[in-house]
C-alpha cells in the first residue's frame, strides 16, 4: 500500500529510493479503485489517516493518549448531522468535523496535558468515554441506531459523489492532502520542538520552552485530523454510530499504530492497511476477528518492536551504513 | 584530605572587588513531608565568577539547583535574578531570563542530530517555535551560529552524527554547547565533570573557564581537585545548610568542612 516513506536517515536528506517509492505508492492509489472494491480502498484511507494523525501525537510528541476515538467517531457525527439534517454540502460537512475534533481536542487536551505518561492515557481515556455517553444520550447521535442514510451529496456543487469512483478520488485528495499536513508538522519547526519533548522533556524547558503550549498545540493538530479522516469516513459508508466513539476503536488506532511502527510516516499507513484488510477478509471466515489481530499484534511485539515499516527502515539504514565504511 | 592540601597549596586567589550577584537567593527552605532538605540557604551567583556548590551525598545540592531553575518550588524564601523577584515563576520563564541549568545525567536530544541539538535551543529566541506550516529549511538560518557554538567546544566534525552515538564526555560537552546557544545570563551546572575521563575534564574546565569571563556560573562539582582549579567561590553545604562560604583555601581549612567531609568518608 501507500508507502510515504520521506525518511528521516542520518543526514536528514530525501533518496531518490523514497521518491521512487513514493511514486510507485501514488500510482498504485490511482490505479487501487479498478483492483479492489473501492469503499474498501476509502475504508482503508481514512483508517491510515486516523492513524497517521494519532501517530503525529504519540510518535512525535510521545504522548499516548487512549481518547482519540472521540474525535473520528465525534466528527464523523457532526459531519453526518450537517450533511444529512441541515443539508449541507459534504466539504462544508467535513470542516465542521474537523473543527468540532479541533475544539473537543483543545478541552480534552486541556486537562490531559497537566499529567504525563499513564496519567495522560487515562485522562484521555475518561473524557473520552464521558463523550461516549453524551452520544449515547443526546438527541441528535439517536443513540443505537445512529446516523444512517446520510447523503454524499455534490462536492463543490457539481461532482457527483454518489459515483464511486468520484467518492474514491475525493477521499484519496483528502488522504493525501491530510498526510502531507502531518509531514509538514512533522517536518517544520514546531516538529522539531516537538521531537525535543519526545527526547528530553526536562531539558526543553530547561531551554526555555512551555511544554504545556507545544503539547496542547499538537494536541489540537491530531485531534482535527483525526476529525478529517472521522467526517470522511461518515460520508463513505453514510452513517455514524457509536462504534467510531467507543473505546476499542480508540485501541485499535493503537494497535495499528503500533503494527506499523511509531514514528515513521508510512507506519500508521501500513499498519492500517493491514488491520483493516484482515478485518475484510476474516469477517467471512470462521476464525475471530479479534484474536487473529491480536495474535498477529503479540508477534509484532515480541519480534520486531519497531513495527513493521520501523522495522524495514532500521534494516535499510543498517545497509547504507554498513555500505558507507566498506 | 590530600585535595584539600593541594588546593591550600595552589592558593588561589580571589579579587576583593565585590563582582555585582546576578542570581540571589535569601532564606530558601524545602520541606518535603517533614524532612528539611533545604534549610534557611543564602546564596549569590556573580557576573564572571565561578561558584562551586559542594557537599556530600544528600546534603540537598540538587535540591538547591531544582529551587533555584524553579523545577521545585520552594517553602519559603525569595529568589531574584537581576534584581527580579523569580520566586515564583515557571521554569520555562525563568528560562527565558538567562537562568539556565544542565542536569546531572546528560541531557541531550538522543534521536536527533548534534547539529539539531543545538539548533532547537536557537529556535525560541528567534521566535521559531510555533510554525508547524513551516519547511525545515526555515531552520538552516540558524545553522551558522550552532556551527560556531559547535566548534567552540570542538563538536564541528561529528555535526551529523546522533546525540545518541556520542560518547559520554561529548555529550557532556554538547550539553554545554546547546545551553550556551540561550546565552545565559547565569549558567548552572549540575556536576558537569561526572563520569569524566582526565582529557575530557580539562576540556570542560577550558570552556567553563572561557564562558564564564561575562557571565555567572554556579555548579555542583565532588572533584574537589577541579573545584580547588577552577572555582572562585565555594559554598558548602551539609544537611540542607550552608556550613561554610569563601574561597577555596579558607573553606577547605574550616573545621566543621573537615568534620563534614571526613565524618561521612566522602574524599
Amino acid at each position: 500500500m501507500a508507502d510515504l516513506t520521506i525518511s528521516q536517515g542520518r543526514t536528514g536528506q530525501t533518496t531518490r529510493f523514497d521518491l521512487l517509492l513514493l511514486g510507485v505508492a501514488l500510482a498504485g492509489l490511482l490505479a487501487a479503485p479498478f483492483f479492489f472494491y473501492p469503499v474498501f480502498v476509502m475504508k482503508m484511507l481514512c483508517f491510515a489517516l486516523f492513524a497517521c494523525a494519532f501517530n503525529l501525537l504519540l510518535g512525535f510528541t510521545g504522548l499516548l493518549s487512549f481518547g482519540h476515538a472521540a474525535f473520528f467517531g465525534g466528527a464523523a457525527y457532526f459531519t453526518a448531522h450537517a450533511v444529512k439534517e441541515w443539508g449541507w454540502p459534504p466539504e462544508a460537512g467535513i470542516l465542521l468535523g474537523v473543527a468540532g475534533a479541533a475544539v473537543m481536542g483543545a478541552v480534552m487536551g486541556f486537562f490531559a496535558i497537566r499529567r504525563q505518561g499513564i496519567y495522560f492515557a487515562m485522562v484521555t481515556l475518561a473524557l473520552a468515554q464521558m463523550f461516549f455517553f453524551f452520544c449515547l444520550q443526546a438527541p441528535f447521535t439517536k443513540g443505537e441506531d445512529g446516523l444512517q442514510g446520510v447523503p454524499r451529496g455534490h462536492l463543490f456543487g457539481f461532482i457527483d459523489l454518489s459515483q464511486s469512483l468520484n467518492m474514491y478520488y475525493f477521499v484519496m485528495a483528502i488522504f493525501l492532502i491530510g498526510v502531507f499536513a502531518i509531514w509538514r508538522i512533522v517536518n517544520s519547526p514546531f516538529g522539531m520542538i516537538l521531537k525535543s519533548i519526545r527526547e528530553n522533556e526536562n531539558r526543553a524547558i530547561s531551554l526555555g520552552y512551555s511544554v504545556q503550549g507545544y503539547k496542547l498545540a499538537a494536541f489540537i493538530l491530531s485531534a482535527a485530523l483525526s476529525g478529517l479522516a472521522g467526517g470522511v469516513k461518515a460520508l463513505v459508508f453514510q452513517f455514524a454510530t457509536l462504534t467510531d466513539v467507543g473505546w476499542q476503536m480508540s485501541g485499535e488506532v493503537i494497535l495499528m499504530t503500533l503494527l506499523g511502527g511509531i514514528g515513521t510516516m508510512a507506519g500508521p499507513i501500513a499498519g492500517a492497511a493491514l488491520v483493516v484488510t484482515l478485518q475484510n477478509y476474516l469477517a467471512t471466515s470462521a476464525l475471530p476477528v479479534t484474536i487473529v489481530t491480536g495474535a498477529i499484534f503479540m508477534i509484532c511485539v515480541l519480534i520486531f518492536r519497531r513495527g513493521i515499516v520501523g522495522e524495514v527502515q532500521a534494516r535499510l539504514l543498517r545497509k547504507r551504513e554498513q555500505r558507507a565504511d566498506g | 584530605m590530600t585535595d584539600t592540601q593541594t588546593a591550600v597549596a595552589s592558593g588561589r586567589q580571589v579579587d576583593n572587588a565585590e563582582p555585582r550577584a546576578v542570581l540571589s537567593a535569601r532564606g530558601l527552605y524545602k520541606e518535603f513531608g517533614g524532612f528539611m532538605a533545604v534549610n534557611n540557604v543564602d546564596i549569590d551567583a556573580h557576573h564572571a565568577r565561578i561558584h562551586a556548590l559542594i557537599g556530600p551525598n544528600g546534603a540537598g545540592k540538587t535540591t538547591v539547583f531544582n529551587l533555584l531553575t524553579k523545577f521545585l518550588k520552594p517553602t519559603s524564601g525569595t529568589i531574584t535574578l537581576e534584581g527580579r523577584d523569580i520566586t515564583r515563576m515557571s521554569p520555562a520563564r525563568v528560562a527565558r531570563l538567562g537562568l539556565v541549568r544542565s542536569f546531572q545525567i546528560s541531557a541531550t536530544f538522543p534521536h536527533l542530530s548534534v547539529l539539531d541539538n543545538v539548533r532547537v535551543a536557537l529556535q525560541r529566541p528567534q521566535g521559531l517555535g510555533y510554525q508547524f506550516w513551516q519547511s525545515l529549511s526555515s531552520l538552516e538560518r540558524l545553522d551558522g551560529r550552532a556551527n560556531e557554538l559547535l566548534e567552540s567546544v570542538g563538536l564541528q566534525d561529528e555535526r551529523h552524527k546522533m546525540a545518541a552515538d556520542l560518547s559520554y564526555g561529548r555529550k557532556r560537552v554538547l550539553e554545554i554547547a546547546t545551553t550556551l546557544a540561550l546565552d545565559p545570563k547565569v549558567l548552572l551546572l549540575d556536576e558537569p565533570m561526572a563520569g569524566m575521563g582526565q582529557e575530557d575534564i580539562s576540556t570542560v574546565s577550558d570552556i567553563i573557564r572561557s564562558v564564564a569571563k561575562d557571565r555567572a556560573v554556579l555548579m555542583v562539582e565532588h572533584n574537589l581537585k577541579v573545584v580547588a582549579d577552577l572555582c572562585d567561590w565555594v559554598s558548602v553545604l551539609q544537611r540542607g545548610e550552608v556550613i561554610a562560604a569563601g574561597d577555596y583555601s579558607s573553606v577547605s581549612e574550616n573545621e566543621q568542612v573537615k568534620l563534614a567531609y571526613m565524618g561521612t568518608g566522602d574524599e
